[in-house]
């Protein structure tokens, strides 16, 4: 079976596919190159090796160990092919969470340390490698080294957001978070104009834990709602949030040319902007946390040819690019149901873990595109001016077809990254990049 | 809490099934080959939830063991509430056809093993008189087909032994069990190449842990094989001698 990523973009298969079943296990001697391959969220073509050998790793999904260290924090081991929605079955029941959450909870341990994921607490928090605590990196001259930010230090920080090529990560060591109930407290503003959004969104990260707006991107003002949250505390008051597990839909068939064109987008932005919303409401966390997961293989509604992701980030002081950036995806009449827009800017104890980490301190805007070949060209064309003007970059784990030239001008340390490759690792995306 | 012994611990359908026990805060005792894996499986569990975990390495085919381990399985568990017997191997049939000494090795991993184990633990659930004893049959087991006949054979014994264990133990209040899967997307499957009809080990150990709870007889999994099973048992031998299954 050949393996996609998430964009579901067309691509030649890998020569075969070995699925790992245990944490000691040697690596494969083989022909070609080796890639890490997690459950396959990535959109673009960094989790793909076509021609080369994927390494499956959701068949090494056991835990190792779980202890509290204080109250407020936990360490859980676990192999590297874990998913963080099996550790939020488990342990959120009993009180814990991650401490940074992408957007979808169907990723693996190993790949949310690859991509170094952020999620809305990114201002608070900082990425995901900032709470890991160590992990084992597997080489294919079959060493093994423990990883931390004491011990083998350069390697963790090319590993964390290092795109699974400087060796497979075997097993992890994250920290937990303790949370008083699996409910949050949510608060939706809308707003009109990025200056409504920016006074909004300063004066909610020093208030909220969780910050993020969703964007009419084909509005011809932009406007958008911004959604606050912040866990409910352990004061025992909280209700149990009800109806968590609510039974996922699934696209059940890829539809053979795509039910989102323009005219649909723009009715659902519209609908979805002026749904009626409750100013404040306490919501169950999956549902806040992963909107998307509540419709299972979504991204199968893109259609046969799949669709591109495009997020980038601009640093502080760069905002006005994001203004460009709106009007030059409203004047295209491209964009997405998926638009959204949110500041990272971590304290200083959470700086960046990882050489290639996407995380600067600025705005992150992340938008979806159905593919319309030269249409859609021209609009990634100027985006990528806009970016590049503004000194921002795009985020590897959700592209698939950047110009080198934008990459190296994004990734200062990539040279010092690249010496920590692996010689026999390699990615679509890394040889799109590199060579 | 139940107390478990689990035979064949690191076959993917036991350790499936084993996380879904671990997670009601069963206590199990697991036995295999692979001390490194049970090992690892067994941190994983308590990680689960699991009251306690203890382990034994052992060769199934290794009889002499048996005793010790069984010992060991008492004295860690007390009393057993489930005993599960889920290891064997998928013997590659062309290679039985061209050896006996690879059919008799086929047939004392999947039958005689099997057979020498829950006649021990039979014994110990009709002295007790609770507990029940489950163990993973084949739906191969139903009737001898050309592409797997030795598999099948070693299966089908079991399921005649299992029937006469339930008989017997219908007298005390112990249940004995066969579970039937289908073909089941495994590392022993590996190499087949899948259809619709397969399924995942954790599909298969939901349909185990409910079983036994339900103290039922015998269970295919997933259900509609017990329908195809029921045509391929009644097609008459002058027809089936035409197919190739």
């Amino acid at each position: 079976m050949a393996l996609n990523s998430w964009g579901l973009r067309p691509n030649a298969p890998a020569a075969q596919e070995i699925v790992r079943r245990d944490r000691q296990a040697e690596l494969p001697q083989v022909e070609g190159t080796l890639l890490p391959f997690g459950n396959g969220r990535s959109y673009g073509d960094s989790c793909l090796n076509s021609g080369g050998t994927l390494l499956l790793t959701r068949g090494c999904d056991r835990f190792i160990d779980f202890a509290p260290i204080d109250e407020t924090r936990a360490r859980l081991v676990c192999d590297a092919g874990v998913l963080l929605a099996e550790i939020i079955e488990l342990f959120l029941p009993r009180g814990w969470f991650l401490p940074v959450t992408p957007g979808t909870r169907f990723v693996t341990v190993g790949g949310a340390i690859a991509n170094d994921v952020h999620g809305k607490n990114h201002h608070r928090a900082g990425s995901f490698g900032n709470h890991v605590r160590r992990f084992e990196l597997l080489r294919s001259d079959g060493s093994r080294r423990i990883c931390s930010a004491t011990e083998n230090a350069n390697w963790f920080a090319a590993t964390v957001g290092g795109l699974g090529l400087t060796g497979l990560i075997t097993w992890a060591e994250i920290e937990l978070r303790r949370v008083g109930s699996d409910a949050l407290d949510v608060s939706n503003t809308r707003f009109e104009g990025l200056d409504e959004f920016w006074a909004i969104n300063a004066a909610a990260e020093a208030q909220h834990e969780y910050a993020v707006a969703w964007i009419d991107c084909l509005a011809r003002r932009p406007r958008g709602i911004f959604m606050a949250g912040d866990h409910v505390g352990g004061d025992g008051t909280a209700e149990p949030a009800a109806s968590q597990a609510r039974r996922a839909l699934k696209a059940p068939f890829t539809p053979p040319f795509s039910p989102l064109n323009a005219l649909t987008l723009r009715a659902f932005n519209t609908a979805y902007y002026h749904r009626p919303l409750p100013a404040r409401a306490r919501s169950p966390l999956l549902p806040y946390f992963y909107p998307l997961d509540g419709i299972l293989e979504w991204n199968r509604l893109y259609g046969r040819r799949g669709f591109y992701q495009y997020q980038c980030v601009v640093p502080k002081g760069a905002e006005a690019a994001i203004d460009e950036m709106l009007a030059a995806i409203s004047t295209s009449g491209q964009g997405s149901l998926l638009a959204v827009l949110k500041t990272f800017g971590a304290p200083e104890a959470h700086t960046p873990p990882g050489l290639l980490s996407f995380p600067l301190a600025g705005a992150t805007l992340a938008l979806d595109f159905p593919d319309r070949d030269e249409e859609t060209e021209a609009l990634f064309a100027r985006l990528d001016a806009i970016v590049a003007a503004a000194g921002g970059r795009l985020y590897p784990a959700k592209d698939a077809r950047m110009p080198r030239s934008l990459f190296r001008a994004g990734y200062a340390k990539v040279e010092e990254f690249a010496r920590f490759v692996d010689p026999k690792f390699s990615s679509n995306f890394w040889r799109r990049v590199i060579d | 809490m139940q107390k478990i012994l689990v035979i064949g611990a690191t076959s993917a359908i036991a350790e499936a099934t084993c996380r879904r026990w671990a997670a009601r805060g069963d206590a199990l005792f697991l036995v295999a080959r692979d001390a490194a894996r049970l090992e690892a499986i067994a941190a994983d569990l308590s990680v689960r939830g699991a009251a306690a975990v203890g382990s034994f390495a052992m060769d199934a085919t290794d009889f002499a063991a048996h005793a010790a381990m069984f010992a060991a399985a008492q004295a860690a568990l007390g009393r057993i509430d489930v005993a599960l017997i889920a290891h064997g191997t998928l013997p590659e049939q062309k290679a039985c056809e061209a050896s006996v000494e690879e059919t008799l090795a086929a047939i004392e991993v999947n039958g005689t093993s099997v057979i020498a184990l829950a006649t021990r633990i039979g014994a110990q659930l009709e002295a007790q008189n609770s507990g029940v004893l489950a163990v993973i049959g084949s739906v191969a087991g139903d009737r001898g087909r050309a592409s797997n006949y030795v598999y099948g054979a070693a299966k089908g014994m079991v399921d005649i032994f299992m029937q006469g264990m339930r008989h017997r133990l219908a007298k005390s209040g112990a249940q004995a069990l066969i579970i039937k899967p289908g073909f089941v997307d495994t590392p022993m499957t590996a190499s087949f190449s899948k259809g619709a009809l397969w399924a995942k080990p954790d599909d298969i150990a939901r349909g185990i842990v409910k079983a036994v709870d339900q103290r039922r007889d015998q269970v295919y999994l997933p259900g509609f094989w017990r329908f195809i099973m029921l045509v391929i048992r009644h097609i008459p031998q002058a027809i089936f001698k035409k197919t190739s299954l």
